[in-house]
């Protein structure tokens, strides 16, 4: 008999959970693919398609889907680690292929410009402004340095230039440092550099 | 158990975990009075020289500047002024390397001063009549920014309303070497307390704490001095040691409160500020000086009169050093800053800026370059040297690892950048630049993760954009096929409205349910015209010779099978004209359909074909020179597509058409239309047929196959069309508009039937032969023979179908 109510009490509870999470299965589902998001976030934003995807969030999903993690150069091998340890899967070194670049910004030789609005057109974040025969500008602080710009221009007046090394970015490098080196000198004329 | 504030007021001290004593050797400067520095060849004046952002130019290159004239614009919350030094030229406003260790350029105001030191008009305020945003406003005018070495603006610190409980005046100077603070207070006690009166005024303290280091006795006696009339003003003597002029670590030491971590002073009732800022403040409110000047010790064992001098913001390092004997040796450093917390100078031009406190050049024996880094023992001296109670040894693990998580997990944020943990370091290693390292990558990760952050957002705001823009074209495109639709609609609607009528008033109501399909049947048959003089057009003339010779073969066997056939047809010649047409259509049909199976065979239904467009004329009886027109076009259209020969294939596929258009075939026009249909399938296949000649071998298998079934049931069927033709031309006899109709019908039959031949059949060259035979039959204008025309079609069309059988079956 107790072996009965044993049996009832454990189908009993069974079917409580099962109900519970049956319910919580449907109430709390979520809706898009949470690795993609995290991959997606993971990615440098640039949307320059070096990847072979038209963007970063469709390289984000062929990522989830089983494509390799080193096709991105702007994020270099920081984000193939990142990547590599969310993945759960080893780190590769940058496709061969391309290169890691190093941060670079468009700039429209304005002189030269003739205001196509090709590169207006190219530009996946809408960082160039300008209008139609009007010189067109690159707004330094919003462009990614994707180069998509540089291919559509008629007379080739966009430039990818370094972006520009500024007290706040810096980043301290001793070693790079131009230290001084001043001779013995008794005599310091000299020393008092000016322009 | 007294209270804190009780504790505090009775002279109470705290301590802070661990710290430095390091060799203070302020003895080099700190018993000199303040030098003063002869006006400089050149002054750089940095646009921006604290923490936040710099304000708008005001100056103009070649324009003369008075001392004390701003060169920038307070023109937002962060930004702090700049003041012309001194009355001179301004030079140029250019990038010059900035006091920084990057040794990166930034903009500069250069200006030659012209050595009448000539003051802008000057108004000090009366402390009385100030109120708060008065005095806010002219210490920002002021461009004072924190003196200590941070450079924080003033004004923001200092506008922190209510809930402030202590001021406290860092007059410390824990850093060896630096004196500045010291001598300071020894000659301008007074002016220092008031400032701290004016931020007192704005802050309204529960108490004013000035803590100065034991070891500065002139300066603690001369500020003990000064304060002897404000009892709530509490000079506090703290214990030398390293470096407790750190912001943190002097409010524990004096309140024994902390700072949380990630927060203000200001957040737990406490505002700092520098002895020097409170001197700059009284400066500015109370003779309205700028801060264009500060003092500055310069020392190293280098220097031959090392002295606190009072210099000019904007005076590069090298003219300082100069001052003060400067005899520098190989490989010289110069440091701005103290030895612990300076850095480097990568430049003697560097300038002068509000918060340097100290120029060092130190000798080799003094202060050797760490150049000595040994790894690590994790011996654990930096962590209890450590203020800010780390684990400096773990931090330069990750730092080393770029391990940015376990970095933030251990507080790195925290750390001061003291160098406490480097100055106990038994390995040498320089912990601090690993720190600084890695807080600047950590930085910029933070920076390049907010414009990700940026970049996603309009990247995905312009798909947006471009989506709706789409979407939008999309729908306005469907708009205007709909605005078209109805157009059309209309405009047919008053047509067919038009034509009922026209015919209504002309009384011929019978045409009514026709007109339609006539339409359908003209547009058909000019699309066909169009298309055959094209394709005629394009065609060469070479293959002339041997497709005339073919074609007279064959004419001459289409004459000796007229005869028999004749006879049959003599029956059926109720009308001539309509049995014609009905013979020409079945003509044609059996043309067509015998026309596929074998190539060689296919120049037979041609002939066949070839006379049906010309009996029709020749029926035509009423006018014989038309008939004549209409055969010659005929011919030469059959010609040109004689030439362009080489389309066998092309005819296979419309065979099975060309037998539904037969059992369609109870009305001429109908027939037409079919026919039409027909041509242009044919056409197509031809096309697509050319490209495939050569499977061509292959599938005449199955092609053969298909047309047996196909033939046989077509040929029975043209007999039967042609018998419910000629019944329908019998009835149809009665009306005179019914014979024109007829006779229309047949035309447009017999061009269409022409054109199908042309575009179908290569061997379609013995036109020309059989077009004449039928012209002459024409002219005689005689039934008979259109009906022993028509009659040998019929046999021709049964031949075929018999030789296709045999070919087909040989084949198969």
């Amino acid at each position: 008999m107790s072996m009965f109510i044993a049996l009832g009490a454990i189908t009993l509870l069974a079917l409580i959970f099962g109900a519970v999470l049956g319910y919580a299965a449907i109430k709390f589902k979520v809706e898009a693919d949470p690795l993609v998001d995290q991959i997606d976030d993971i990615l440098p934003q640039t949307q320059c398609g070096q990847c072979g995807y038209p963007g970063c969030r469709p390289y984000a999903e062929a990522i989830a889907n089983g494509d390799a993690i080193n096709k991105c150069p702007p994020g270099g091998d920081a984000t193939i680690k990142k990547l590599a340890d969310l993945m759960g899967v080893a780190a590769t070194p940058l496709d061969s292929t391309q290169t890691p670049a190093i941060k670079r910004v468009a700039y429209i030789r304005e002189d030269e410009c003739i205001g196509c609005t090709k590169c207006i057109q190219a530009c996946p974040v809408d960082a160039i402004v300008g209008a139609s025969k009007q010189m067109h500008t690159v707004m330094v602080d919003e462009c990614t340095g994707c180069d998509l710009c540089v291919e559509p221009c008629p007379v080739n007046c966009i430039d990818m230039v370094p972006l520009p090394g500024t007290v706040e970015r810096w980043k301290w490098d001793l070693q790079a440092i131009p230290v001084l080196v001043l001779d013995s000198n008794p005599v310091n004329k000299n020393l008092v550099e000016t322009n | 158990m007294p209270s804190l504030f009780q504790q505090i007021k009775a002279g109470k001290l705290w301590d802070f975990h661990g710290g430095i004593h390091p060799p203070a050797r302020k003895e080099y400067t700190s018993q000199k009075p303040i030098g003063r520095l002869s006006l400089p060849e050149r002054l750089y004046v940095p646009l921006r020289q604290h923490i936040g952002v710099a304000g708008a130019l005001l100056v103009q290159k070649g324009q003369r500047v008075l001392k004390g004239q701003p060169l920038t614009a307070a023109d937002s919350a962060m930004a702090v002024p700049v003041h012309a030094p001194t009355s001179g030229l301004v030079l140029a406003i250019e990038p010059h390397i900035a006091p920084h260790p990057s040794a990166l350029p930034e903009p500069c105001v250069v200006i030659e001063p012209d050595g009448l030191e000539e003051w802008r008009p000057r108004h000090g305020l009366n402390l009385l009549e100030a109120d708060r945003s008065i005095l806010l406003k002219r210490i920002q005018q002021a461009g004072i920014a924190g003196m200590g070495g941070a450079g924080f603006p003033t004004h923001l610190k200092s506008g922190g309303s209510a809930g402030i409980d202590y001021l406290i005046i860092n007059a410390v100077e824990c850093e060896p070497y630096i004196s500045a603070d010291d001598v300071l207070m020894q000659e301008y006690a007074t002016t220092i307390v008031k400032g701290i009166d004016i931020l007192c005024q704005l802050l309204s303290p529960a108490a004013v704490l000035i803590g100065i280091e034991d070891d500065k006795t002139e300066a603690i006696a001369a500020m003990q001095a000064a304060c002897s009339q404000r009892d709530h003003y509490l000079v506090r003597v703290v214990p030398a040691k390293y470096p407790s002029g750190g912001e943190k670590q002097l409010i524990q030491l004096l309140t024994s409160k902390e700072v949380p971590a990630g927060r203000r002073p200001l957040d737990i009732g406490i505002v700092m500020q520098n002895v020097g800022t409170a001197f700059a403040i009284a400066q500015a409110v109370l003779e309205d000086i700028p801060l264009i000047s500060r003092i500055v010790t310069v020392t190293g064992e280098t220097l031959s009169q090392p002295q606190n001098m009072h210099a000019l913001i904007g005076t590069p390092v090298g003219a300082l050093l100069d001052a003060c004997g400067f005899a520098p040796e190989p490989e010289q450093r110069v440091i701005m800053g103290g030895p612990m917390m300076g850095f480097t100078l990568p430049s003697l031009s560097v300038p002068l800026v509000k918060t340097s406190n100290c120029i060092l050049a130190p000798t080799q024996q003094e202060l050797p370059a760490a150049n000595n880094e040994m790894d690590c023992i994790r011996c654990g001296a930096c962590a209890e040297a450590c203020p800010a109670t780390l684990l400096p040894q773990q931090l330069l693990w990750y730092s080393k690892a770029k391990d940015q998580d376990k970095l933030k997990e251990y507080n790195l944020s925290d750390c001061i950048e003291c160098g406490a943990c480097a100055y106990v370091c038994p390995s040498e290693i320089p912990l601090v630049h690993y720190y600084r390292v890695a807080k600047a990558e950590i930085r910029e990760q933070t920076r390049d993760e907010l414009k990700a952050e940026q970049a996603k957002a309009r990247f995905e705001a312009r798909n947006e954009r471009l989506e709706k823009e789409k979407q939008e074209r999309a729908a306005r495109n469907q708009a205007l096929a709909a605005q078209r639709q109805q157009m059309v609609n209309a405009q047919q609607q008053q047509q067919e409205i038009a034509a009922a009528a026209q015919r209504v008033a002309s009384g011929q109501p019978a045409q009514q349910n026709l007109s339609k399909e006539d339409i359908i049947a003209e547009r058909e048959r000019k699309k066909a015209e169009a298309r055959a003089y094209q394709a005629a057009k394009a065609e060469q003339l070479n293959n002339e010779q041997s497709a005339a010779a073919a074609a007279e073969d064959l004419t001459t066997e289409n004459r000796n099978k007229q005869g028999p056939d004749a006879t049959n047809k003599d029956a059926a010649v109720g009308d001539a004209r309509a049995a014609a047409v009905a013979a020409a259509i079945a003509r044609a049909k059996a043309k067509k359909s015998a026309a596929e199976p074998d190539n060689q065979v296919a120049a037979e239904p041609g002939t066949g074909s070839d006379k049906a467009p010309d009996t029709t004329p020749g029926a035509e009886a009423g006018d014989a020179r038309a008939s004549a027109v209409a055969a010659a076009i005929a011919r030469a259209k059959a010609k040109k597509a004689a030439l362009g020969a080489d389309q066998q294939p092309a005819a296979e596929p419309v065979q099975p058409q060309t037998a539904t258009a037969a059992e369609l075939a109870e009305d001429p026009r109908a027939t037409a239309v079919a026919a039409a249909i027909a041509r242009a399938k044919a056409k197509k296949a031809a096309l697509g047929a050319d490209q495939q000649k050569a499977a061509a071998s292959l599938t005449t298998e199955t092609q053969s196959q298909v047309e047996n079934t196909a033939q046989n049931p077509a040929a029975v069927l043209t007999d039967g069309v042609v018998n419910n033709e000629v019944q329908a031309a019998k009835l149809s006899t009665a009306t005179p508009e019914d014979k024109e109709q007829a006779k229309k019908a047949a035309l447009s039959a017999a061009i269409a039937r022409a054109k199908a031949r042309q575009q179908n059949l290569p061997a379609a060259a013995t036109t020309p032969e059989a077009a004449e035979n039928n012209n002459a039959a024409a002219s005689t204008l005689d039934p008979k023979k259109a009906a022993i025309a028509a009659a040998i079609a019929r046999a021709k069309a049964k031949q075929q179908a018999a030789t296709d059988n045999t070919n087909s079956e040989d084949e198969a």
